[in-house]
C-alpha cells in the first residue's frame, strides 16, 4: 500500500524561502564586519586633530548588495548550477551549456556591427552626444570587441586547447604588429599608431613578459626542485644593478652584459646555496627572504658603488646587435639607417621582442633540462630528499644547480630590467616583487610554463588593465581611482583560484619519461592522460 | 661465489643527538645471501639500515662494502657502490609517474640500461606494467612496494636493503613479494639484507638472520635454527604472527 505524505508536510523551504534567509544572514554578516571599516572614517583636519566621518550610505550600499548577490545566488544560480547537470526527460541530454546558449550567431553579428559602426563614429560622437553618454558608448564599443573576440574563442576552443602553446607563441609574436597596424587604422597614420603603440607594446607587453620571464625562473627553483624561495627579486637586483653599474662605467654593450649578469646572478644564487642546502620548506623560505632584504639593504646603504636609494640613472640602451641604435643623436639611428619616421616605438618594440626571445629562450632551458638528468633529479628532489639520496643522486650539487639556473634567469631578466628602465633603484626590488612573482607560480599551476603564462598575463594585465578603466570614474566620481585598487582585485583573484583550483590553473603535471625512452610514446600510453 | 663477506658492519654505534640507537652491532652479510634482521618496534633495525647509508652516520665502528671502508662516504658515493635500498614507509616519488620512478632508479647508470631493466623489473612485477603512467601517489600499498623494490633494481645493486617490505600490506601480498625476493636471489644471485617485523615469513626466507633487541643483536643463526628457537618463537612468532 502506497503511503502519501500531504504536501504541506513535506514542504522544505523553497529556493525563494532559503535565499531570503541566507540573504539575510550574508547582510548581517556584512554590517559587523564593515561597520568599522567602511561606516566610519578616521582622518586629521588641518589642525592634527582626529576627525572621524561617518559614511552611513556607503555602508548601506555595501550591505544591501551582499545580501542581494547572496539572495541571487541562493535563489537563482544554485538551481541553475544544479539543473545543468540534469538531464532532459525527454531527450536524455544535458541542457545546452551556458557558453553554446550565450554565444550565438545574431548576437555575434549585432556585436560585430555595432564594434565597427561605433569605431567609425568614434571621433565624432563626443559632438553629437556630448562627453557623458559618448564615455558609455567606449564602454559599450569595449564590451562589444570583447564579446566578439569571446565568441571567437568560444567557437574555436577545442582547436585552441589543442594547439595552446603554438598558438600562444603566434599571438606573442605578432602582437605589436597588430597593435601597430589597428592603432595606425584608428589614427589613420603610420606615425600615430606608432605612438599609440607605446602603451600597449610597453605597459602591457614588455611588464608582462618581464615576470612570465621572472616567473619561469623562479618556477625551476620553487616548482621543480621544490625550495621555496621568497627571496627571488635579489637576483632581478643583482642582474640589474649588474648591467647598470658595468654598462655605465665601462660602456660595454647589452650584449656582453646579459650573460655577465646572468653569471653574476647565478654566483649569487651558488652563495644563497651554501648556507641552505640542509634547509627545507618554512626555514628555507625565511632564510631565502632575509637573502633578499639583505641584497636590497647592500644597494642602498653601499653608496659608493650603488649611489644609494637614489640609483643609477643614464644606463645606456641597447643597440640593434651593434649594428643600430637607438639614441636619436647617433650617427646610425635606426631611423636615420632605415630612412623611417622617428619614433620611440621602435626602441619598444625591438626591447619586446628581446624579452620575448628571453623568454622562449628560458621555457627552452626548463623543458629541455627536465628531461635530462638533473631535471629528473630537481623532481625527485622536491618529492623525496632521502629516497633521491639513496638513488645515488648528489643532493648538494642538484639544489646548488637549481639556485644557479634559477637565479641566472633572474640575472638576465634583471639586466633586460635596467636596460628597459634606464634607470634602476632599490626600490624596484622590494620583497613585495618577490611575493608577485611567487604568487603568480603558485597561482598558475608550480612546474606548468603555460599555467604561469597565463597567471602572469592575469595578475600583471590585470592590474595594469585598471588604469584603463577611466570610465569608472564616472560612475565612482572624479577622486576614485582603480589602480589604488589593485591589491585589493589580487588578493581576491588570489582567494578565487585557489578556491575553485586549488593546484593552480595547470595542476597537472607532464610526465617525461615512457616506456621506451628514446622513441616516441606509442598511441596506447597516450590514452592515459599524455596528450 | 657464495661465502665472501659482501657487508661487513663492526661494533657499529648511532646516537641521535645523545640518545644512543645502536649499541655496538656486528652484523655480516655474505655475497649471494638474504640474511634477514627482525626485531620489535624501537630496537634499531631501521636504524641499522640508515647508518649503513650515512644517515645518520655512525660514531663509532667500521661499515665496509666489498673491501671499501664505507663508513665516513657520503650518502650518494654510498648509492654509487650498487647499494640500493627500498626505505622505510617506500618513499617513492608520487607526483612522478611509474615510468619516472623507475628511470630516477636508474640514474647511476645514467639511463645506459634502462630499456632492458625496465622491462625485468615489469616481468618480476606485472602490476606495475598496467600502472605504467599512473602517478607513485595514486598506486596501492602493495604497488608502492612492488615500485620502491623496482626502483632500486634499476640501479643494478650489489646489495639490496629491504627495511619492512610487509609492512601494511594483506598477506597475498606479502607472499607475491616474498616470492619475488627470493626469485631475484636465486636467478640473479642478488645479496639481500631485510629488516622486518614479519619474523616467521622473513626467517622463512632468509639464509640467516639476527634477532636485535634495544640497539644490540642478542642472537644470530640460521634461518631455520631461529625459527626453532624458542625464545624467538615466544617473543616474535607466537604473539600472533602467521
Amino acid at each position: 500500500m502506497a503511503v502519501t505524505v500531504s504536501p504541506e508536510r513535506d514542504s522544505v523551504a523553497t529556493p525563494i524561502q532559503r535565499a531570503l534567509k541566507e540573504a539575510f544572514y550574508a547582510g548581517a554578516i556584512a554590517l559587523g564586519l564593515f561597520v568599522l571599516f567602511i561606516g566610519l572614517k578616521t582622518g586629521q583636519n588641518i589642525s592634527n586633530e582626529l576627525v572621524l566621518t561617518e559614511r552611513w550610505g556607503l555602508l548601506a550600499a555595501v550591505v544591501i548588495a551582499t545580501a542581494v548577490g547572496r539572495f541571487l545566488y541562493v535563489a537563482y544560480g544554485q538551481p541553475f548550477m544544479a539543473n545543468q547537470k540534469i538531464t532532459d526527460v525527454a531527450t536524455g541530454l544535458l541542457p545546452a551549456s551556458v557558453g553554446s546558449r550565450f554565444f550565438q550567431l545574431p548576437a555575434f553579428i549585432l556585436a560585430v556591427v555595432a564594434a565597427v559602426l561605433l569605431f567609425v563614429l568614434s571621433n565624432s560622437l563626443a559632438g553629437w552626444v556630448g562627453a557623458e553618454p559618448a564615455g558609455y558608448l567606449q564602454f559599450l564599443r569595449a564590451l562589444a570587441v570583447i564579446y566578439v573576440l569571446a565568441s571567437v574563442i568560444y567557437y574555436f576552443r577545442a582547436f585552441i586547447h589543442a594547439n595552446f602553446t603554438k598558438l600562444g607563441v603566434a599571438a606573442l609574436v605578432l602582437y605589436p604588429i597588430l597593435v601597430v597596424a589597428v592603432l595606425s587604422l584608428n589614427a589613420w597614420s603610420i606615425v600615430g599608431g606608432l605612438q599609440g603603440s607605446l602603451k600597449w607594446v610597453d605597459n602591457f607587453g614588455i611588464q608582462i613578459l618581464i615576470y612570465v620571464m621572472l616567473a619561469w625562473g623562479l618556477n625551476i627553483v620553487v616548482g621543480l626542485a621544490g625550495l621555496l624561495d621568497l627571496g627571488y627579486v635579489a637576483f632581478y637586483a643583482i642582474g640589474a644593478y649588474s648591467y647598470a653599474l658595468l654598462g655605465t662605467h665601462f660602456g660595454l654593450s647589452f650584449w656582453i652584459l646579459l650573460p655577465a649578469a646572468g653569471m653574476m646572478a647565478a654566483f649569487w644564487g651558488v652563495m644563497l646555496g651554501f648556507p641552505v642546502l640542509r634547509l627545507r620548506g618554512d626555514y628555507l623560505a625565511i632564510v631565502t627572504l632575509a637573502f633578499g632584504e639583505i641584497i636590497r639593504l647592500v644597494l642602498i646603504n653601499w653608496r659608493e658603488v650603488t649611489n644609494g636609494s637614489s640609483g643609477i640613472s643614464g644606463i645606456p640602451k641597447v643597440s640593434f646587435f651593434g649594428l643600430m641604435s637607438f639614441n636619436v643623436s647617433d650617427p646610425n639611428y635606426i631611423a636615420k639607417v632605415l630612412g623611417i619616421a622617428q619614433s620611440g616605438a621602435y626602441y619598444k618594440i625591438f626591447l619586446y621582442y628581446l624579452i620575448l626571445g628571453l623568454c622562449l629562450l628560458t621555457a627552452f632551458v626548463t623543458i629541455r633540462l627536465r628531461r635530462l638528468p638533473v631535471g629528473r633529479a630537481w623532481e625527485a628532489l622536491r618529492e623525496d630528499e632521502i629516497a633521491c639520496r639513496s638513488l645515488g643522486i648528489n643532493t648538494t650539487t642538484t639544489k646548488l644547480t637549481a639556485f644557479a639556473t634559477g637565479a641566472m634567469f633572474g640575472g638576465f631578466a634583471g639586466s633586460f630590467f635596467a636596460a628597459r628602465q634606464g634607470f634602476v633603484s632599490p626600490e624596484s626590488f622590494v620583497f613585495l616583487e618577490s611575493a608577485i612573482i611567487l604568487a603568480i607560480v603558485v597561482l598558475g599551476g608550480m612546474g606548468s610554463l603555460v599555467g604561469i603564462a597565463v597567471a602572469a598575463i592575469v595578475m600583471i594585465g590585470g592590474t595594469e588593465a585598471l588604469r584603463e578603466l577611466d570610465f569608472l570614474k564616472q560612475i565612482f566620481g572624479p577622486d576614485f581611482t582603480p589602480e589604488l585598487y589593485r591589491m585589493l582585485l589580487f588578493g581576491m583573484a588570489m582567494v578565487i583560484v585557489m578556491l575553485w583550483k586549488p593546484r593552480g590553473f595547470v595542476g597537472s603535471r607532464e610526465p617525461t619519461a615512457f616506456l621506451k625512452i628514446r622513441r616516441a610514446v606509442s598511441g596506447s600510453f597516450t590514452k592515459e592522460g599524455h596528450g | 661465489m657464495a661465502g665472501t663477506t659482501l657487508l661487513d658492519i663492526k661494533g657499529v654505534q648511532t646516537y641521535y643527538g645523545n640518545i644512543r640507537a645502536l649499541n655496538g652491532v656486528d652484523v655480516s652479510v655474505n655475497q649471494g645471501e638474504i640474511v634477514a634482521l627482525i626485531g620489535a618496534n624501537g630496537a634499531g633495525k631501521s636504524t641499522l639500515m640508515m647508518t649503513i647509508f650515512g644517515a645518520p652516520r655512525a660514531r663509532s665502528g667500521t661499515i665496509t662494502f666489498a673491501g671499501t671502508d664505507i663508513t665516513q662516504m657520503p650518502t650518494h658515493e654510498i648509492a654509487r657502490m650498487r647499494i640500493a635500498q627500498s626505505p622505510e614507509g617506500r618513499r617513492i616519488f608520487p607526483r612522478m609517474t611509474v615510468m619516472e620512478n623507475l628511470q630516477m632508479g636508474a640514474s647511476l647508470d645514467n639511463l645506459k640500461h634502462y630499456d632492458e631493466d625496465v622491462e625485468k623489473v615489469f616481468t618480476l612485477f606485472p602490476r606495475l606494467k598496467e600502472r605504467i603512467a599512473q602517478r607513485g601517489g595514486t598506486l596501492s600499498g602493495g604497488e608502492q612496494q612492488m615500485l620502491s623494490i623496482g626502483r632500486a633494481l634499476m640501479a643494478r645493486p650489489k646489495l639490496l636493503l629491504l627495511d619492512e617490505p610487509s609492512l601494511g600490506l594483506a598477506p597475498l601480498i606479502v607472499k607475491q613479494i616474498f616470492d619475488a625476493i627470493r626469485e631475484l636471489n636465486r636467478t640473479q644471485g642478488l645479496t639481500v639484507f631485510l629488516v622486518e617485523q614479519n619474523a616467521f615469513g622473513a626467517l622463512k626466507l632468509a639464509t640467516r638472520g639476527y634477532v636485535m633487541v634495544n640497539g644490540n643483536v642478542t642472537m644470530s643463526g640460521t634461518g631455520k635454527e631461529l625459527l626453532a628457537n624458542p625464545e624467538v618463537r615466544a617473543a616474535y612468532l607466537e604473539g600472533g604472527h602467521h
